[in-house]
């Protein structure tokens, strides 16, 4: 089980409250966490990642175990502690507008 | 008795104005989607209950929303959740993405910066929605970097109508002071083939064949700010408006200059008149009396507010030229909000009623045709843009 913590105005688009718990098939990456989460809720799709391009939004970041993975390659493995469901996948907004 | 909607984008959310059809008592519902830039929001015209919201942020992108209730509830179009294993998510209803396939002839991938050089087409938010005047479940999308979309399953899926990029002129278009965006599309109901669009800082466009093919329409404007004070295109229109019965009479609320064209834009004048100053954003056309319109002069391209502080609506009911100020109910001193280009619209009640929102929040309305006004609510957000519904 997979965690994932999105910010507010992304959990009243997809009508989530709290964390989205996904389950994932194969390697743990940012790619296939955002696949299930994506697959889970459609109207997600485009707002974290660009349509087309497949890449973060300037404005995002994504952050696990006080590590801040938004560089990293869509392709690499989650902690295990985010794999584990330890831990959550943080999704978060730029602080910006004041 | 008939009863009349507001539809309010605002900059952090929508809002809806209900009354009947006195237009004294009005109830307000939202903010609906808090939080987010509202750019417009506009229903169907044969069947009022559907309603399109273009919904945006800075960090989120593009969302469409969708009513089928008036505005009670509201959905993300294809936005269930997918069930079938293994399939890739949707997500169609805020996909835009350009048409740059060599099958439309004319991939384009650049267009004129500010600073002259060429930039790539990067898409931002969807404008304006104008739904098809005899399907709801087909809306066209003016978007920034200027294009226009269309759907034809209630705002699912969108596909562009590359013609207009790629007739020849997009790499010379540059953006407006608010970003390159299509912003005006107007439909002519006696005519589906035909429609027309506007494009800071392109200029007006039109098409004969259903958005396949598109001509410059901006003969007779003039712009000194520009290079070419008199080239094809490289005009910032604000806004345009046309009245149904009248499909090739356009009005036009140029960066400066209030424009007419009487031949479905082939060639255009200037109708400025009297008016204190003919800057400004909005321009629009009473429903029953087609020479009858309305502006809201600003005083220039740099102090985005009424001339002296007094917030004015000016109205002509000779089709331009002869203006007469309106200002009955509105501020008379220390008022410097704007208006912007979608913030103003008409019902079409008997005593037809007009509309507007400012910067400053307030949406003022008039129901006797601008002769006197009153706030229907004063402190919301900047307004964005400012649509009605007239109901049986």
């Amino acid at each position: 089980m997979i965690r994932v913590a999105l910010p507010a105005h992304l959990r009243t688009l997809a009508r989530i409250q709290g964390e989205v718990e996904l389950e994932v098939e194969g390697p743990v990456t940012l790619r296939s966490v955002l696949d299930a989460l994506e697959a889970r809720y459609p109207m997600l799709a485009g707002t974290i990642r660009a349509h087309g391009t497949g890449e973060r939004r300037p404005m995002l970041r994504f952050f696990a175990c006080g590590e801040d993975l938004s560089l990293e390659s869509p392709d690499a493995a989650l902690p295990d502690a985010v794999a584990s469901g330890a831990e959550p996948l943080l999704i978060v907004g730029a602080i910006a507008g004041g | 008795m008939s009863r009349v909607r507001v539809l309010v984008g605002t900059k952090k959310g929508a809002f809806i104005l209900s009354s009947d059809g006195k237009r004294k008592q009005w109830d307000v519902s939202g903010p609906l989607f808090a939080g987010w830039e509202i750019y417009h929001m506009k229903g169907s015209p044969v069947d009022p209950d559907r309603l399109y919201a273009s919904q945006s942020s800075g960090w989120f992108g593009q969302v469409i929303q969708r009513s089928s209730d008036g505005g009670k509830t509201w959905e993300t179009p294809g936005g269930s959740p997918v069930i079938e294993r293994g399939r890739m998510p949707s997500g169609e209803s805020n996909k835009f993405v350009y048409d740059v396939s060599p099958e439309t002839g004319k991939p384009l991938r650049t267009h004129q910066w500010y600073d002259g050089t060429q930039h790539p087409w990067e898409f931002k938010r969807v404008w304006h929605l104008e739904p098809s005047l005899a399907d709801p479940g087909i809306v066209y999308a003016g978007v920034e970097d200027a294009g226009l979309f269309r759907s034809d399953d209630g705002g699912q899926g969108w596909h562009e109508l590359a013609g207009l990029r790629g007739h020849g002129t997009g790499p010379k278009w540059s953006p407006g002071a608010g970003g390159m965006c299509l912003h005006t599309i107007l439909l002519d109901a006696g005519n589906p083939r035909r429609m027309y669009v506007a494009i800071s800082a392109a200029g007006a466009f039109r098409t004969d064949d259903g958005g396949h093919s598109w001509l410059p329409i901006n003969r007779g404007l003039r712009s000194p700010y520009i290079p070419d004070p008199n080239a094809e295109i490289g005009h910032c229109v604000h806004h345009m408006a046309m009245h149904p019965s009248r499909p090739d009479v356009l009005f036009m609320q140029k960066h400066w200059d209030v424009m007419r064209s009487d031949d479905a834009g082939a060639s255009w004048h200037e109708v400025s008149g009297n008016l204190p100053t003919d800057f400004g954003f909005v321009v629009d056309v009473h429903a029953h009396e087609p020479e009858t319109i309305y502006v809201v002069p600003i005083k220039s391209d740099s102090e985005h507010f009424p001339p002296d502080g007094k917030l004015r609506v000016y109205r002509s009911r000779s089709g331009g030229n002869e203006w007469e100020e309106l200002g009955r109910g509105l501020p008379d001193s220390n008022c410097y909000v704007n208006v912007l280009r979608d913030a103003m619209a008409v019902d079409r009640l008997d005593s037809c009623g007009v509309y507007f929102g400012t910067t400053g929040g307030q949406v003022y309305a008039s129901a006797d045709a601008g002769d006197s006004w009153m706030a229907i609510v004063r402190d919301l957000p900047p307004v964005f843009s400012v649509e009605v519904q007239t109901l049986p």
